[in-house]
């Protein structure tokens, strides 16, 4: 099983989330979109696969390099 | 007028802040938590705390806003831009609360506030528009709009800006699915999930005129600002004149413009946006009842100073008399954000030190020892450049950008300075895919 860790790549907080644990997702597919000074930053996922786990709520605030969602396949 | 209280953060608090103080007038800051150490809260007469640092719970935050204009005795509102500056119910507070609303009546913040209703007005007013649709209620309604528009299609929110919830659809497959997003993006951002259609232009250029009022028909213009050097839907760099335009044609749009702002009645400051295609079509694309960040720019070039006229206006004087432009003004947007990956830079401004230069003004609000936080917008600082030819405006850009000094945050510096140098902008070449086309031949180079 490949096992991606999805990361934050800002500072911000967590604007929507779109797909919940268990949907399958596709490479380039936005699992999340997060937003940082007034910009929409989506969280696309690497690879085909599932998503196993989704680590925020919307409304979090997340910091840089912190773990959002993990995809397998 | 002798008060008034600045509903707003940053470059342009600083700026409302400074031209309070060469009229004689007191100001009144409002600071965040996060904002706590801006240079501009020891400029104003007197600083007041807005608990918190979510936009919401502060400058967006109306009622304390208005408590704070009845406790520190303010008789007027300057809201800047961005926040509560189109909101037409805070206008409508601010003056049933006794107050001047620097800016224009609320019905027009209402009126050009709602995308459908201020395209139909224009048109109305024989202002040229591109094909597009009434607000959409049905999908067969939509698709027979869109079938007569033809493909692909733009999906617009009728409320909010900044390119937020807009989506392109290239097949009628497509459309239903991308309207029910559009709705759903809109009624989230905006508290409204109305859309309409409108052509899609490709590469179009961005063209605005600067329009007074005085709301009793006499209005004028002070030319037009080419600002189409944009990335994410948002402006980097801003000029006027605009290049390779014919200077006749842009003076009767303006004119026209102009025209449409007095027989209606507008009054105060406003900006027409229009498009303009690569075979040289012209359409409303919306009016902007604020100042823009980009005001610097027709500053440059006809010697007024926008703020004071919007203070003037607002208080019932007349109109200033039409200005000849002298000599070519350019403005980039610093942003704190990664100039390859475009994305937010947030942290602590370890160093910040803006050029001293002839020829180039400096607009911010922020000084070194500040942070940078995820709340508000990336823009740092405005560089304004004025000269008696574009050459000489981007010479004077460009040793402004590698003089100016931040350390704590990442820049676009990078990403401005090669469009400053890039051959086709140069050459007056611009559209709003040029900063693509730039990153895309950077991203080639070894």
């Amino acid at each position: 099983m490949i096992r991606h860790d999805l990361e934050s790549e800002v500072t911000g907080t967590v604007w929507k989330i779109l797909l919940a644990p268990g949907s399958a997702v596709a490479a380039g597919e936005v699992i999340m979109i997060l937003e940082s000074m007034k910009m929409e930053i989506p969280v696309e996922s690497p690879m085909d696969g599932t998503v196993a786990e989704i680590l925020v709520a919307e409304n979090e605030q997340v910091e840089e390099d912190q773990c959002l969602a993990v995809v397998t396949a | 007028m002798q008060k008034v209280l600045i509903a707003n953060r940053g470059a342009i608090a600083r700026r409302v802040i400074r031209a309070c103080n060469e009229l004689g007038l007191q100001s009144v800051a409002v600071y965040s938590e996060a904002d706590l150490g801006a240079p501009y809260l020891t400029e104003a007469t007197a600083a007041y705390p807005l608990a918190g640092v979510h936009a919401a719970h502060t400058y967006l935050n109306a009622s304390r806003l208005l408590a704070i204009a009845r406790e520190s005795g303010a008789d007027a509102v300057h809201p800047g831009y961005g926040f509560l500056a189109e909101n037409a119910d805070f206008a409508a507070a601010v003056e049933a609360a006794g107050l001047t609303f620097i800016g224009p009546r609320p019905r027009w913040l209402a009126q050009m506030g709602d995308k459908v209703a201020a395209r139909e007005l224009f048109a109305s007013q024989g202002f040229p528009v591109f094909a597009g649709s009434t607000l959409l209620t049905s999908s067969q309604q939509a698709l027979r709009a869109a079938a007569d528009i033809g493909y692909p299609v733009l999906v617009k929110p009728t409320g909010g800006g900044g390119g937020m919830g807009m989506m392109t659809v290239d097949d009628p497959a497509q459309l239903e699915v991308a309207v029910a997003r559009a709705r759903t993006v809109a009624a989230q951002a905006f508290g409204d999930g109305g859309v309409f259609l409108e052509r899609y232009v490709p590469r179009p250029r961005h063209i605005e005129f600067q329009l007074l009022g005085d709301g009793q028909g006499g209005a004028l213009h002070l030319y037009e600002r080419e600002c189409s050097v944009q990335r994410r839907n948002q402006k980097l760099l801003e000029e006027s004149p605009a290049p390779r335009l014919d200077r006749a044609w842009l003076e009767q749009l303006a004119q026209q413009a102009a025209g449409i702002v007095g027989d209606l009645g507008y009054d105060n400051l406003g900006t027409l946006e229009t498009l303009l295609t690569p075979q040289g079509e012209v359409g409303f694309l919306e009016m902007n009842t604020r100042i823009q960040v980009e005001h610097g720019v027709t500053e440059a070039i006809t010697g007024c100073d926008l703020v004071k006229i919007q203070i003037a206006l607002a208080a019932g004087e007349p109109l200033p008399a039409a200005r000849p432009r002298q000599g070519h003004a350019m403005e980039v947007r610093l942003y704190a954000e990664d100039p390859q990956t475009l994305l937010p830079s947030t942290g602590r401004l370890a160093v910040f030190r803006p050029p001293t230069l002839h020829g180039l003004r400096v607009e911010t609000g922020y000084q070194a020892g500040q942070t940078l936080t995820p709340h508000y917008d990336a823009m740092l600082a405005k560089l304004i450049a004025h000269a008696d030819t574009r050459e000489k405006a981007i010479g004077r850009l460009l040793v402004g950008l590698k003089a100016f000094e931040v350390a704590g945050v990442k820049t676009n510096a990078p990403l401005l300075i090669a469009v400053l140098q890039d051959e086709g902008f140069l050459a007056g070449q611009v559209d709003t895919g040029l900063v693509d086309r730039i990153r895309a031949k950077e991203a080639k180079r070894p």
